[in-house]
């Protein structure tokens, strides 16, 4: 716990409004669905007292929701709290106002990937973006290049402590270095940029469903 | 001191007794005149067929206001009333009491509403003028069609009825009885008691509660106005406000009531030499014969034969020592279910509340791990008449070092009840200092919000307090007996977050405690559609009005006392009690109720028994005649809803003052001037 | 029957013992998989903290491909080992039922490639299907060597029961016990069900050096609690699950001082063993750590139920 003055100096603490930013609740709230019943937040920390990992969290899950809602979006983003998360669930289903916790999760770290803030020395942002850079650009990921790659970027050490383990499971035949991919790239890649190009439309959206054409045979498609 | 009136008479009345409208427009201060320009609309009034009079007044609801209205019609001026003022909620009733108090039906009157309708939402003066003008039109063409209504009367009967005899219904049967009114109190248990007989001590005061109760208990035993009818419920009410004749079924106790003195022989005598049977008095914890009485001060102390345990029942084959043991000779084990009709004219709710059943969040334990309990099931542990002889210990009879109260449980929650349940903060307060009392044990009360808004309930929490209690502001997130450090062995551990503190705190405990919430009775729809009324969306029975009318319901003579209403505690039960039961006096003592005019009528002729009506009543208001194939509604219980009026597909089903000549009127009033 | 079958990329590399030993013990119920063709990764928990309609996307074709490879235009079961796929693929159905800007977009997507998912995707794991399909009493019939008083902690995970039980209860779910009763092993009550061993934080401590905790701790304190309660093995249904749980052991006994030594292994391979089948075929041979106490080989007819 952070202790003013153990350095002989003491520093005021005080939470100005100029600081905070009060729209971040309702922003993060509009990119999950039911991301508004953040609003309704007892802070009981029945989510804190769920989840598994939330003693080696700089911030409890509870006070993250609060420190959102409060607009300390500096606070939120840089927590180590959002990469601890190991995205269980269990915060989610014992909610008493049902808050879609672990989806806020996920919309911090998009966030914090956007602003650039996330802790450098931690494998889970660098494993996550690793996996999905790998899974869009050649459909699979292969976790022996995954987990090479984070631990070069974080901590190279590690790879030496888990090289024996790796030669084990090389020899046993779960182990390959051969980097996966799907045939048909090009039609992933054609996807998921006809996603980007498709006119995003946040929040509730009209109730009517596009009506089906049927779909034009494609060469070479398949 | 009246105004000096502007008289707008223009035409001369109908000389053959056709209607002579007047009306009345009210400025309402600067309300309605700082928008409209009444004199405009006075004056076009005047124009409008077969209005004889036109005036306008500052505050048409005043007395002076009513006194033109009523001068007019006494003078024969007119014979209808129009006025375009506030809403009907507001002053209807005021304007109707005006008419007839000027010689006519109270129901040859229409208002327009040109205060709420027009000068409250209408930006645009000269928009608000003609609005208003064609409202006044529209109110003029109908007001010339209302019929001779009179109001009418349905006599009450003077006995009541009180279904439950929880403390709420023993309050309400007390006070209607003191009153000298003649109370069937009828209760579904051998005894009458309901959940407070089961407390040790009641907070704050730790008054002991079967102290504070059984007085009362004796006191509806003895009172000679209370026909007490315990082991019985009610199995179908009919007739309406005033007059409602209930059937009450009398389930067979095998021993003749009247002879039996509780004298406890046949039980000791019984051959089963030990409890063997959960007992559901003292919530499963106990155990008891087959032949019982529930606690030692049930009311009445008469025995009860269990026929799902009895030998004699299940085998045949028993020496039936119990009916040796009998002095009285009060055994009769043919008894057969036996019932009564009676016709009161008031019946007071009081069925009260069952608790939330800890095993549907399994995450605290309840169930898996023995010694997880219930707040009930401590309750009983820790009175002196229950199970352990008032000791709350564990399962295998030691007493716990630590004891862990979890609030919350079933409240406050999205996946079970979303309301708070009220009472609990206060009675685990309570109960952690009742335990910590008894054994010493360090207690540990985890809570989100601590509620203690009664009469010394703060002053309570502070002792509480002071007794070192802990109390950790976090929602227990499980309980578990998983053990990561040696003083977690064996014992059950509870996971929370210490929001105060702001870390994440393992606590071993021995007991744990569930608050678990209030909840209605899992009968409760059922028995809300025996007594035509309905239920929220929680289940709890809705009252007319959630501030202005808490005790009383949509169906006239039927109220509301106790839990069963919504959760609450023993005060404000019992203040609820006395409300009922004086609203309920309040009517009976009248001697009548005032029934609604606007009620559904069937043109026979026009009826063409196609029976669409009759399913449709939610009142249950309309009889099919089989023979003649006819439809007819009684007017005493029909509410005015217009159901069976829109249904009807002959047009057979009309209603008083929403006839179909009425409305089109009005329709034409507004448009032809609009 | 065939089932469509959905493999996901663990089971080509550390989960390759998983697919072995689900073919075996589905071979010798007549049943068998069609892997889909082409399939892509589904992301796993990483892609929602990239990008969410990205993520739904990934699964999306996935199910588009399902249904394209459908003989007829009736109802799909998808077969799927890994809780993680399963987690994946039914959160981008839920999403493209529920959110109709969402369902636009990615309708849209799809058909630009000239793909279209219709929604007639049922999407089963491997434990709903054993458990509820095959059944346990078909399963208890075929067993010839029951794993007699094998003491084992069944070990489901998170995504499995979270954040929608669909097959089972999520608090204490009971498929993957009732299977091995039904192959006459023993399963021990634990409250460790289905928390998580941290398997999306790729099991290794996610942190640097200097603080040996998290993701290794998680997975520490189901062994060790395992173990507390007289585990000889622990089950598991997802590939991230077991690898966590099997493949840092050492680290564990290190790091926090106890011995850790458990053998962990997939459903399947239990269900397998009892059902007879040569250990090879369940891919024992790859396991990090195998060992199961001595247990008489009886041969029984008609399974467990069976035998006097």
């Amino acid at each position: 716990m952070r202790r003013n003055g153990s350095r002989g100096k003491v520093k005021s603490q005080t939470e100005f409004e100029a600081r905070l930013d009060p729209g971040f609740a309702a922003e993060i709230a509009a990119e999950v669905p039911d991301g508004d019943r953040l609003l309704g937040c007892l802070q009981c920390g029945t989510c804190s007292g769920a989840c598994p990992l939330s003693m080696y969290m700089d911030l409890t899950p509870r006070r993250v929701i609060e420190l959102t809602r409060a607009g300390a979006r500096d606070e939120v983003l840089g927590s180590s709290t959002i990469w601890v998360c190991a995205s269980c669930y269990a915060c989610t289903v014992q909610c008493p106002k049902q808050i879609p916790i672990t989806e806020l999760m996920h919309a911090f770290r998009r966030r914090a990937f956007e602003a650039g803030a996330y802790p450098r020395r931690f494998t889970n942002p660098v494993m996550t973006r690793e996996l999905v850079a790998m899974a869009e650009e050649r459909g699979r990921s292969t976790e022996s290049w995954i987990a090479m790659k984070a631990y070069l970027r974080t901590d190279p050490l590690q790879l030496l402590k888990h090289a024996v383990v790796g030669l084990r499971l090389m020899l046993r035949g779960r182990m390959s270095f051969k980097r996966e991919s799907i045939r048909d790239r090009r039609q992933l890649a054609e996807l998921l940029r006809a996603l980007e190009a498709a006119p995003a439309a946040p929040g509730p959206a009209p109730s009517e469903p596009t009506a089906r054409e049927p779909v034009p045979a494609r060469e070479g498609a398949r | 001191m009246r105004e000096p009136e502007r008289d707008r008479a223009s035409r001369p009345p109908s000389p053959n007794g056709g209607p002579r409208i007047g009306v009345y427009v009210c400025h309402c201060g600067l309300n309605i005149a700082g928008k409209v320009d009444v004199q405009a609309v006075v004056d076009f009034a005047a124009t409008l067929p077969n209005v004889a009079v036109a005036r306008d007044y500052r505050f048409m609801c005043s007395d002076p206001g009513q006194d033109l209205i009523e001068q007019d019609l006494r003078d024969g001026l007119i014979n209808r009333v129009v006025v375009a003022s506030c809403s009907p909620l507001m002053h209807e009733a005021t304007f109707r009491r005006a008419t007839a108090e000027g010689g006519t039906s109270p129901f040859h009157f229409q208002m327009a509403s040109i205060r709420e309708h027009v000068s409250w939402v209408t930006a645009d003066a000269d928009e608000a003028t003609e609005k208003a003008k064609a409202l006044v039109a529209g109110a003029v063409r109908r007001v010339a069609l209302h019929e001779y209504l009179e109001p009418r009367q349905a006599s009450v009967n003077a006995d009541v009825m009180v279904v439950g005899g929880g403390i709420a219904g023993i309050h309400a049967a007390l006070t209607m009885a003191d009153a000298g009114k003649h109370v069937f109190l009828v209760e579904r248990e051998s005894t009458i008691g309901g959940h407070m007989a089961k407390f040790d001590k009641t907070f704050p005061t730790l008054d002991c509660a079967a102290c504070i109760l059984t007085p009362k208990m004796s006191q509806v035993r003895s009172h000679p106005n209370i026909t007490l009818w315990t082991y019985s419920d009610v199995v179908s009410v009919e007739g309406y406000t005033g007059d409602f004749t209930v059937r009450v079924r009398h389930r067979p106790r095998y021993v003749i009531e009247e002879l039996c003195t509780g004298c406890f022989e046949c039980i000791e005598k019984c051959i089963h030499k030990q409890g063997k049977f959960d007992d559901e008095f003292n919530e499963g914890l106990g155990k008891r014969k087959p032949i019982y009485i529930p606690f030692p001060q049930a009311t009445p102390s008469v025995v009860v034969v269990d026929p799902e345990t009895c030998i004699w029942f299940k085998t045949g084959k028993c020496p039936q020592t119990c009916v040796e043991a009998c002095e009285r000779d009060a055994f009769d084990f043919e008894q057969q279910e036996t019932f009564d009709e009676v016709k009161v004219g008031a019946i007071v709710l009081a069925t009260g509340f069952k608790t939330f059943d800890a095993a549907r969040a399994p995450e605290y334990g309840y169930g898996t791990y023995p010694n997880v309990y219930t707040s009930l099931e401590v309750e009983r542990l820790l009175n002196a008449a229950g199970p352990t002889g008032g000791e709350p210990i564990l399962r295998d009879g030691t007493r716990p070092r630590s004891v862990g109260i979890i609030h919350c449980v079933g409240s406050r929650d999205e996946r079970y009840n979303a309301y708070c349940s009220r009472v609990c903060c206060m009675y685990s307060l309570k109960l952690a200092h009742l335990v910590k009392e008894r054994t010493g044990a360090e207690v540990y009360e985890f809570y989100i919000d601590m509620r203690a808004a009664g009469k010394g309930y703060e002053e309570f929490y502070d002792e509480i307090l002071k007794e070192g209690t802990h109390l950790i502001r976090g929602r227990v997130a499980e309980v578990t007996d998983e053990a990561i450090s040696p003083e977690e062995e064996g014992r059950l551990v509870i996971r929370a977050e210490d929001t105060l503190m702001g870390v994440v705190r393992r606590i071993p405990v021995d007991m744990v405690v569930l608050a678990v919430g209030l909840e209605p009775q899992s009968d409760a729809q059922e028995v809300r559609r025996l007594f035509n009324i309905s239920c929220g969306g929680e289940g709890f029975f809705t009252e007319r009005h959630p501030k202005l009318a808490p005790v009383s319901t949509f169906t006239d003579g039927v109220f509301l006392a106790g839990a069963c209403q919504g959760p609450k505690d023993i005060p404000d039960t019992v203040a609820q009690a006395g409300a009922a039961a004086a609203e309920a006096l309040a009517m009976v003592d009248r001697g009548y109720v005032m029934l609604e005019a606007n009620t559904a009528f069937i043109d026979e002729a026009a009826c063409s028994g196609c029976k669409t009506c009759v399913g449709l009543c939610p009142f249950g208001a309309i009889a099919f005649d089989e023979e003649r194939k006819k439809a007819a509604v009684n007017e005493v219980v029909c509410k005015g809803c217009g159901i069976c009026v829109g249904a009807c597909p002959s047009g057979a089903a009309q209603q008083h003052l929403f006839t179909d000549a009425q409305i089109f009127a009005e329709i034409e009033g507004v448009l032809e001037y609009v | 029957m065939r089932y469509p079958y959905y493999p996901g990329c663990s089971v080509g590399g550390t989960a390759k013992a998983y697919e072995e030993s689900l073919l075996a013990v589905l071979e010798r119920f007549d049943l068998g998989l069609d892997e889909l063709d082409d399939w892509n990764c589904c992301g796993a928990s990483a892609a929602p903290s990239i990008d969410e309609d990205r993520a739904i996307a990934l699964s999306a074709r996935n199910l588009a491909l399902a249904e394209e490879r459908a003989e007829d235009s009736a109802p799909v079961d998808l077969l799927t080992p890994c809780a993680g796929c399963y987690r994946a693929l039914l959160a981008a159905q839920r999403s493209l039922a529920e959110q109709p800007a969402v369902a636009r977009r990615i309708d849209g997507a799809l058909q630009a490639v000239g793909l279209r998912y219709e929604r007639r995707v049922h999407v089963r794991h491997v434990l709903d299907v054993l458990a509820n399909e095959v059944g346990t009493e078909a399963i208890s019939a075929a067993v010839t060597r029951p794993l007699d008083g094998l003491k084992v902690a069944c070990y489901y995970g998170c995504l499995l029961v979270r954040p929608n039980a669909t097959f089972d209860d999520e608090r204490n779910p009971t498929s993957m016990d009732r299977l091995m009763e039904a192959v006459g092993a023993e399963p021990l009550d634990w409250p460790l069900k289905t928390r998580c061993c941290g398997g999306s934080c790729y099991g290794a401590d996610p942190f640097s050096g200097t603080t040996p905790q998290g993701a290794l701790s998680l997975s520490y304190a189901l062994l060790r609690e395992a173990s507390r309660r007289g585990a000889d093995a622990v089950v598991t249904a997802c590939p991230l699950c077991q690898f966590n749980l099997e493949a840092f052991q050492g680290e564990m006994t290190r790091t926090f001082g106890t011995p850790i030594d458990l053998t962990v292994g997939y459903v399947t391979q239990f269900v397998g063993l009892a059902l007879g089948l040569p250990e090879r075929r369940l891919g024992i041979h790859r396991m990090l750590r195998w060992r199961l106490p001595e247990r008489e080989p009886v041969a029984a007819e008609g399974g467990v139920h069976a035998r006097a």
